[in-house]
């Protein structure tokens, strides 16, 4: 009883942070995508659908299937490379645990923009890889490495993997060991053991991970822009446009519900079926 | 083997640069500077050379204060939604002749900035402002092909050169809608301000066929990666290829015979500014021939001052990639505002990208 009024306190400072810093901006961002586009990037409020409308144009289709398929794939990766470390880390004595978590936290204290721009010295005609396989005698010639498909992908895979690890070992360091041995007392193979016990119980793991790998590869701007070398249009690139090339503040708005709503849509599908599995 | 040192040297400092760059903008010199009444100056991010801005805080017991942006749109941007408090602005020829019909500029007075006589000729009268009502020319230039001469032997003289098979993958291009579309539409003979949206239809197709030759589209790298060899061919501002070209000697600019972009970035005041007779001191100290000298020498940009280019040294003042030849002037175009037919811009631009 005593506790309650803090609580309620607690809760209602934490609402009206979230209300002023969450709630009105998003309200802000709805109303323009509402507007009409001003001759100088300006709002003229005249309500218009029209920027919704432009959402289904196949051209929009496109870059948002794009998007999908990059933040899609980079979250497979993620998770793949992520478990084995993940599961290292879990089961690691604590003074291991502590230095691996150090090392998978150090590169966060580096700027984004910088630790993404590292990767173009990496990639580049007279970069390290570069140097290094022709030094080794694997390449005649630089390979074009840099502003490719596969430099977004692997700068992306780099820069949220930490994301995909920490929920990882978190779920995995809950699995009891003694799980994992009454398998193998059982015959199961590692590859049973894997798929019966370890994938099943760290689901959690993987779905905190892959939401947080997910949304922001969805939305990435700076990977493209900088390893992508301005070629492949995504959606992050397109917002960023509207807003500050075309001046056209209501499409870019429009286009951020339009990211967020099928974010939102996707939540709700996973959410159902995994529950459905869990119920059943 | 240098150059992975290097490399790996670039990777070590990157973060402790990041951190001292962080403290070197909240700037500036001694403390208790708050009685001291402070100029905020809003620029482009390689326009500031120190040594300039200190010397006028010194003889003026003043302290400027200086952010930068990085594009015309993001200029607008940010003085549009509000976000002011600075005094002197600079943009480019057809964002001053905006800002000033939105109301965002600060008429002039001229008789403060006696400095604006000794513009140069071509800089007088200039469509978007041509009484200096509200801006003044302080640095000009051109947009061309910077490139590899190592590499290309044959200098290029057409924009078709950036069309060439023969260097597929080794070419870059502007990441801006209206310099590339420019570039396409001055190739096929058009205005590059043309609103005709076949013209410009046109020039997307033509784009399209160049596109897979294209290592990147980018505006704030060409000059690094022509440097590193990784572009031979790019379609470039002058200024930063001036200064790529002092770190390998090989690089080359040249404006295509079939003309292509003049551009001058402007000095104007905000209307909002609380400063104006202080802004408008601090825009003809800019002019001064002595002080446009040290800027331009340090900077590599022409200056608007025709008496500074006499006074150059001649590895800058003959730099084509700084002063275009004088035979070509007549060839080059100003951008404008298209008004409406930046929808078409921005369709063809996608779909561009899209590619």
């Amino acid at each position: 009883m005593s506790s309650a009024f803090p609580v309620k306190l607690s809760l209602l400072s934490a609402g009206i942070f979230l209300g002023l810093f969450f709630l009105v901006p998003l309200l802000l961002i709805f109303g323009v995508s509402l507007a009409s586009r001003g001759m100088y990037g300006g709002l003229a409020w005249i309500a218009t659908s029209e920027n919704y409308q432009r959402l289904l144009d196949p051209l929009v289709g496109t870059i948002f299937l794009r998007s999908f398929l990059f933040a899609g794939l980079t979250t497979m990766v993620c998770a793949a490379v992520g478990f084995p470390l993940a599961y290292c880390m879990a089961r690691a004595s604590r003074q291991w645990q502590l230095l691996l978590l150090i090392l998978v936290m150090i590169p966060f204290w580096t700027n984004f923009l910088v630790r993404t721009y590292a990767w173009v010295l990496i990639f580049r005609a007279d970069g390290i890889l570069n140097t290094l396989l022709m030094r080794l005698g694997l390449l005649e010639e630089p390979l074009s490495m840099l502003f490719t498909d596969v430099s977004v992908f692997v700068g992306l895979v780099y820069g949220y993997l930490p994301f995909m690890v920490l929920p990882l070992v978190v779920a995995i360091e809950r699995i009891s060991p003694q799980l994992e041995e009454a398998a193998f007392d059982l015959y199961a193979s590692m590859g049973a053991m894997f798929r019966h016990v370890l994938l099943p119980l760290s689901k959690p793991g993987f779905i905190a991970g892959g939401v947080l790998v997910f949304i922001p590869s969805l939305g990435a701007f700076i990977t493209p822009y900088l390893l992508g070398g301005g070629q492949k249009m995504m959606l992050g690139t397109l917002i960023q446009q509207e807003f500050l090339v075309s001046r056209d503040w209501p499409f870019g708005s429009a286009l951020s519900f339009g990211l967020m709503g099928t974010v939102l849509l996707l939540w709700f599908l996973l959410g159902r079926t995994s529950y459905g599995r869990d119920s059943s | 083997m240098n150059n992975m040192k290097m490399v790996l040297r670039c990777l070590v400092l990157l973060p402790l640069a990041v951190i001292g760059g962080c403290s070197e903008s909240s700037t500036s010199s001694d403390s208790n500077t708050s009685s001291r009444p402070t100029l905020y100056y809003f620029t482009w991010s390689d326009y500031v050379d120190p040594e300039v801005v200190a010397k006028f805080e010194a003889a003026r017991g003043v302290r400027v204060v200086v952010d930068s942006f990085s594009s015309n749109e993001e200029l607008l941007a940010k003085v549009q939604t509000g976000m002011t408090g600075y005094d002197v602005v600079v943009p480019s020829d057809f964002m001053a002749g905006i800002m000033g019909r939105l109301g965002l500029l600060a008429e002039l007075e001229l008789e403060r900035i006696p400095n604006v006589r000794d513009l140069e000729s071509h800089l007088q009268e200039l469509p978007f402002d041509p009484t200096n009502r509200f801006s003044i020319p302080y640095f000009w230039g051109t947009v061309g092909i910077g490139y590899n001469a190592d590499v290309v032997t044959e200098p290029p003289t057409s924009w078709e050169a950036l069309w060439d098979p023969q260097f597929s993958g080794r070419i870059s291009m502007l990441n801006d809608e209206r310099e590339v579309f420019g570039l396409a539409l001055r190739a096929l003979g058009y205005s590059l301000n043309s609103v005709d949206p076949q013209a410009i239809q046109q020039a997307k197709h033509k784009l399209i066929v160049q596109k897979p030759l294209v290592k990147a589209y980018t505006s704030d790298q060409f000059d690094q990666l022509l440097v590193a060899g990784e572009v031979v061919l790019a379609h470039a501002w002058g200024g930063p290829v001036a200064r790529a070209m002092r770190e390998r000697p090989s690089i080359r600019y040249v404006i295509p015979q079939e003309g292509g972009t003049i551009w001058t970035d402007c000095l104007a005041v905000l209307a909002s500014s609380p400063n104006q007779a202080l802004a408008m001191d601090f825009i003809n100290y800019l002019l001064d021939e002595e002080v446009a000298l040290l800027t331009s020498k340090r900077l590599l940009f022409a200056s608007a001052n025709r008496h500074v280019r006499d006074r150059l040294p001649a590895n800058i003042r003959d730099n084509h990639a700084v002063y275009p030849p004088g035979d070509i002037l007549p060839r080059m175009e100003w951008m404008e505002d298209v008004q409406d037919a930046i929808r078409y811009y921005d369709r063809a631009w996608t779909e561009l990208k899209v590619q």
